[in-house]
């Protein structure tokens, strides 16, 4: 059997990359890999710019049988690089980012419009040499639609509802909706540029916050990276204890989604209900971490806070509630055929989709994907835990409901088991300890799916980091999910998918 | 779900009494606002919420604020869908550069008498993200503000207080 490794040209390893092995290949092996990539052999994890000694390429890549995992890297001196998004579509925005942040250009791309960029900074390239003249603003082209009797509807940035910044484009006739186009970058903080040259632990904050939703698989993903690169370990109670606000956090927000989700098909019934799971779970979270959405609570090494001497008992009691009311809620929402009649069947997402852009989280599973880093490649303490990924195919907005229904049951199970095998010992480890000048990927599955951190250490200081939201790969999907259904299923369709505008915009 | 419904009838209501309003929103809101403009709004505020740049963790206690335990309807406060029909724009995030003609034109297109209320760290001062090339700072570097409530989120409790203290100034 064909293994990650086999891929990949025969190039040199890098030290000091941990914990997945990083290889520097020549462009033509850059190009093989891309073209593997596309074949289906691997699936693209990342892809990002590093200005390093010299401007170097990386590229994440995992093969879903085995959960392996590894980074090739090619350095361009001249900012020139083989496109992986000629070969592989899921790159394509992640190239145009890059050449809006750091000017380096991907030869032989299909399309180069900036990304993120909206031609309101003050210097392009931010991230790369900083040309001081800003881009032009207003000039930008959406793509083409021809045909007879099309309108287009622009919405957005500023949205109805109580949501993120962003712009869609709708291409319309009559009703129904013929193409979307996204433009985002609205929430665009420069996250990445605040990163560089920053501590240890004010990059932890920054992290924390680029998509507070996910703020605890955030700082999960960060932690990882960074103790990969410094070689250390957080002691077993930390990571028991990093589990048991990941699983808080998904639950929150899965209660939070099915409720939005039945309210955008007009069944305010099922909103107000699941809000109110949704908030017991946030006050056991305060409860028991002192932050409802525990942010700053996790960081690297360890974490910041135990839990509170009633935190167990609170969370339990909790628990026992939500597991009381919810299966009503699930019936109701089983039951209730007007309801079923708006989810199932809209904004049906192909497999073949899926598995192609590595969507993960409940858009991935919900489309036959059952990845989940919990599983594989997998981390402490979920090795030792009892749950089950589910799996649909029909891919629609009723089989991301139900994804969710499933995964608040395995949840609630986790927190039981958490509780029950929390180990004794410190929460952090000696912030001296590791080494000084190491790179590391981390990964962590939040609500929405895979978290992918990767840092590049300068002593106590973070030199490089870059993070790849899981919205990233599922935001085109909406894309092709909407199409042929009907522009006032948009928002129903919009949030079942419910990607993350900060966590994507950076 | 009938059980569910039948105990909604008999249980008490999960809607916890109000917070006080806010000492500190009082004072800031006492020398920004004109008595004239609070008389005539009287005790009810449209809400526009606009996210100049946030991460999003105001957002989700700002929705916190029309579950059941907060219920802010009750207070003839409410959310609405257009800055047209907004007398309170509540403004999340540090500004960023590329929301910043958003911000705007969004505070153009709300009638007078009306008020800005900015959420959150970031909102006063950018909080972790000043500095960067992409933000522009906090929401008074753009638009003139009323009120801040301050915390990383604040809690739906604390968004309360202040705007409590916003419909008290009003009356």
């Amino acid at each position: 059997m064909r293994t990650l490794l086999d891929i990949i040209p025969k190039g040199e390893r890098i030290d000091g990359h941990r914990p997945w092995p990083r290889f520097a290949v020549t462009a033509d092996g850059w190009h093989h890999v891309a073209s593997e990539v596309a074949a289906g052999r691997a699936t693209l994890l990342g892809l990002w710019a590093d200005r390093a000694a010299l401007p170097t390429m990386h590229m994440a890549l995992l093969d879903e049988a085995t959960g392996a995992i590894a980074v090739v890297s090619l350095a361009c001196p001249d900012g020139r690089f083989p496109s992986v998004g000629a070969l592989h579509p899921p790159a394509i925005r992640l190239e145009r980012a890059i050449h809006s942040l750091y000017g380096y250009v991907a030869v032989g791309a299909p399309d180069l419009r900036p990304w993120l960029d909206l031609g309101f900074w003050n210097l392009r390239h931010p991230l790369g040499a900083g040309v001081a003249q800003p881009a032009a603003a207003g000039t930008f082209q959406f793509l083409p639609v021809e045909g007879e009797s099309l309108h287009q509807i622009p919405v957005g940035p500023v949205h109805a509802g109580i949501i993120e910044p962003g712009h869609f484009r709708f291409t319309a006739g009559g009703e129904t909706i013929v193409r979307l186009e996204e433009r985002l970058g609205y929430v665009h903080k420069g996250i990445e540029s605040l990163m560089a040259g920053a501590a240890i632990e004010q990059a932890a904050r920054l992290a924390a916050r680029t998509s507070g939703d996910s703020t605890v698989a955030y700082g999960i993903a960060f932690a990882h990276a960074v103790e990969a690169a410094l070689d250390i370990e957080a002691p077993p109670r930390a990571r028991y204890l990093r589990a048991l606000m990941a699983e808080l956090e998904r639950l929150a927000n899965h209660f939070g989604d099915i409720g939005a989700i039945c309210n955008d098909a007009s069944f305010a019934l099922m909103h107000a209900h699941c809000a109110v799971l949704r908030e017991l779970v946030l006050r056991a979270a305060d409860g028991a971490f002192g932050h409802r959405l525990m942010m700053d609570r996790v960081v690297p090494g360890g974490v910041a806070v135990d839990l509170a001497a009633d935190g167990a008992t609170r969370i339990r009691e909790t628990l026992r509630q939500v597991a009381h009311r919810f299966p009503r809620l699930v019936e109701l929402y089983d039951n209730t055929a007007s309801l079923q009649d708006r989810t199932a069947g809209t904004g049906a997402l192909h497999t073949d989709f899926a598995r192609r852009f590595g969507a993960s989280g409940y858009v991935g599973r919900a489309s036959g994907r059952a990845f989940d880093v919990r599983k594989a490649p997998g981390y402490a303490p979920y090795d030792r835990l009892t749950f089950a990924v589910p799996v649909l195919t029909a891919g629609d907005v009723n089989a991301r409901v139900w994804i969710r229904i499933r995964e608040v049951e395995q949840s609630i199970a986790l927190v039981e088991q958490i509780l029950d095998r929390l180990p004794d010992g410190p929460i952090a480890g000696s912030p001296d300890g590791g080494r000084p000048d190491g790179e590391g990927l981390g990964l962590a599955e939040g609500f929405r799916g895979d978290v992918l951190a990767w840092v590049r250490l300068d002593g106590r200081r973070v030199a490089r980091c870059h993070l790849r939201d899981p919205s990233w790969f599922q935001w085109p999907l909406l894309e092709a999910a909407i199409e042929g259904n009907i522009v006032a299923d948009f928002p129903l369709c919009n949030k079942s998918f419910n990607c993350s505008y900060s966590g994507h915009d950076l | 779900m009938r059980r569910t419904l039948i105990e909604s009838l008999t249980r008490r209501p999960l809607t916890e009494p109000p917070p006080a309003a806010d000492d500190a929103a009082l004072a800031e809101l006492a020398g920004n606002m004109e008595r004239a403009a609070r008389r005539r709004l009287g005790r009810s505020l449209a809400i526009r919420q606009v996210d100049a740049g946030s991460c999003n963790g105001c957002e989700l206690e700002i929705h916190a604020l029309n579950n059941a335990f907060y219920d802010l309807e009750r207070f003839g406060l409410r959310f609405v869908a257009s800055p047209r029909h907004a007398d309170v724009l509540l403004v999340t995030g540090p500004v960023t550069r590329n929301m910043r003609e958003a911000l705007e034109r969004t505070y153009r297109a709300t009638p007078d008498p009306k008020w800005v209320v900015a959420i959150g760290h970031c909102a006063a001062d950018g909080g972790v993200f000043a500095g960067s090339y992409a933000v522009v700072g906090g929401v008074n570097a753009v638009i003139p503000v009323d009120l801040h409530i301050d915390g990383c989120p604040p809690s739906p409790t604390a968004i309360l207080k202040g705007l409590i203290a916003l419909l008290e100034e009003a009356r």
